[in-house]
């Protein structure tokens, strides 16, 4: 009774924070329309580059054309829920540090990480995450023949796993804003590092690849969930991307903790 | 009593870069992330070199320096030119800059060149890092190439200064000129050889992407500190790189000056 109670504010608190987004949002139709060219020019640029390797006979990591496809199909997926939830709300933690507005988060009667990390959405980010999606299983289609349900059922389980290991490396990264105040551009860095992504891990050398695996897990974004849908990965690789999104969810959360300690206000 | 025009214009221009440079090494952590955020010829240079692409006429070695080199041609071209001038128009500060006897766009090469002084440590410290991991690739352009690479560098500095700038006057007529920025950034990206070298191209594409400015602004002047061949069966040659870059010069600044003008007769019939 409790928990259901608890779940719906929070529910009912979203639809408040994202009705009053998209109303504010669609004041700028021009610049949605100028993201939609940027996304369909960048995906088109990005399978321009792949197809610069296949036209030679070059098998990226031993990844058939259309299983790379799936990959980035991964990939245009994950960016465009960056550009429709995690750019928007992860990059205002640096202004709340520098404007002080952080005080205000902290004091409002809600989780502060839920609001810091869901306050608002993009609707032009929209696109490109369906787009990839689409792209991901139109490719796995002509590389396969046929999809297996069962596939699809544990690419959509591993892909939410990715979606949180990807959200949890942004917010720590994010929070590092409570002590250096000015990294900002700290987020970028890890955009620049994710575009490896784009690529199955294979075609990496053997010390890249243990980097994208360990590391930075990316990995676990893009490469495990094409395996899964092209039904060549195992479930044990489903559930080790089930572990690290839990356990990157588990160490944003501390790091926050640990950031509040260390936060002293605004003007103390 | 006045002195020559152009030494009073060198020394506002000194003026203003040791100022700006006083500002900039502030925030050096921050240009210390922003150069990290340039990894992406980095990260093509290792699939490139896994993927050992035949008929691409470049050894590992080479391959190696030719992304090294983009890389750091990338460091010292970067222009942001549009995001501050859109943040000063809104905010109001351009009114006060376009009282003063200076021309606003000043103000702003200095603020990039002295950042780029900044950013000098930290690509030093990358290269030798590229160099210790990778001891096969170390090669020394000699002397010559080394000059002519570094001017190139300057130039493809002044073609991105002037392209984004043109993106920057139509802060006069839009609020939102980073958007467009945007639309610009994706063929710089594939085209100027920061992810692929223009060896790669079909030759179509190769003669496309060569009437546009993006080439000229990495992949000539990377080629040019990598020791590349150039000339006869090259993409590009010496002589002929030049010339480009002197022609987009020669079209793009006309261009800035008349637009600025038009923007400013504009921005002031606003206040008014």
């Amino acid at each position: 009774m409790l928990g259901s109670c608890w779940l719906g504010r929070y529910l009912r608190t979203l639809r408040r924070f994202w009705g009053t987004a998209l109303a504010s949002q669609l004041e700028y139709q021009l610049n949605a329309l100028i993201e939609l060219v940027a996304m369909l020019a960048s995906l088109g640029g990005s399978l321009l580059v792949l197809w610069l390797f296949y036209r030679q006979g070059v098998e990226l990591g031993g990844w058939s054309w259309h299983g790379a496809l799936v990959v980035l199909g991964a990939y245009t997926c994950l960016n465009g829920l960056t550009s429709t939830l995690l750019q928007p709300n992860l990059s205002r933690i640096v202004t709340h540090v520098q404007e002080g507005t952080l005080d205000f988060v902290l004091l409002k009667p809600i989780d502060s990480q839920f609001w810091l990390s869901l306050r608002t959405v993009s609707p032009a980010g929209l696109p490109e995450l369906l787009l990839g999606l689409a792209l991901m299983l139109w490719a796995a289609v002509a590389d396969q023949g046929r999809l297996n349900p069962q596939a699809v059922l544990a690419t959509a389980l591993v892909l939410g796993a990715a979606a949180l290991t990807l959200y949890s490396l942004w917010f720590v990264l994010a929070t590092t804003a409570i002590w250096f105040v000015k990294t900002w551009n700290a987020t970028e860095v890890l955009r620049a590092a994710l575009s490896a992504g784009r690529y199955p891990i294979s075609a990496f050398p053997a010390g890249l690849r243990l980097l994208f695996t360990l590391v930075l897990p990316v990995a676990f974004l893009t490469t495990v969930p094409a395996e899964v849908l092209l039904g060549r990965s195992s479930g044990a690789w489903v559930l080790a991307s089930a572990g690290v999104a839990l356990t990157m969810l588990t160490i944003s959360r501390l790091f926050w903790r640990l950031a509040l300690r260390y936060y002293t206000s605004a003007s103390s | 009593m006045r002195g020559p025009r152009l030494p009073t214009w060198l020394r506002r221009h000194g003026v203003l870069w040791s100022v700006q440079f006083a500002y900039m090494a502030e925030y050096r952590v921050e240009i210390a992330l922003w150069a990290l955020s340039g990894v992406l010829p980095f990260i093509m240079l290792a699939v490139w070199s896994t993927a050992a692409v035949p008929d691409l006429g470049l050894s590992s070695a080479a391959l190696g320096r030719y992304f090294l080199s983009a890389f750091v041609v990338r460091q010292f071209t970067v222009v942001w030119v549009v995001w501050q001038f859109e943040e000063d128009s809104i905010q109001g500060r351009l009114s006060p800059y376009l009282l003063q006897p200076l021309h606003p766009l000043w103000r702003y090469v200095a603020a990039h060149q002295a950042e780029q002084a900044t950013r000098l440590p930290f690509v030093m410290l990358i290269i030798t890092v590229f160099f210790l991991l990778q001891p096969a690739s170390f090669g020394w352009p000699g002397v010559p190439r080394l000059l002519l690479g570094l001017l190139a560098v300057g130039l493809a500095f002044a073609i991105n200064f002037l392209l984004q700038s043109l993106i920057a006057c139509l802060c006069f007529w839009t609020e939102r000129a980073s958007a467009l920025e945007r639309l610009l950034t994706i063929p710089y990206l594939f085209l100027s050889g920061l992810v692929a070298p223009l060896q790669a191209f079909p030759p179509p594409l190769q003669h496309l992407a060569l009437h546009t400015p993006f080439p000229y602004l990495i992949a000539f002047p990377a080629q040019l500190l990598a020791a590349e061949p150039m000339g006869a069966g090259q993409v590009f040659s010496l002589a002929g790189g030049f010339a480009a870059m002197g022609l987009w010069i020669a079209l793009l600044l006309p261009l800035l000056v008349l637009l600025w003008r038009r923007g400013v007769r504009r921005y002031g019939a606003m206040g008014a």
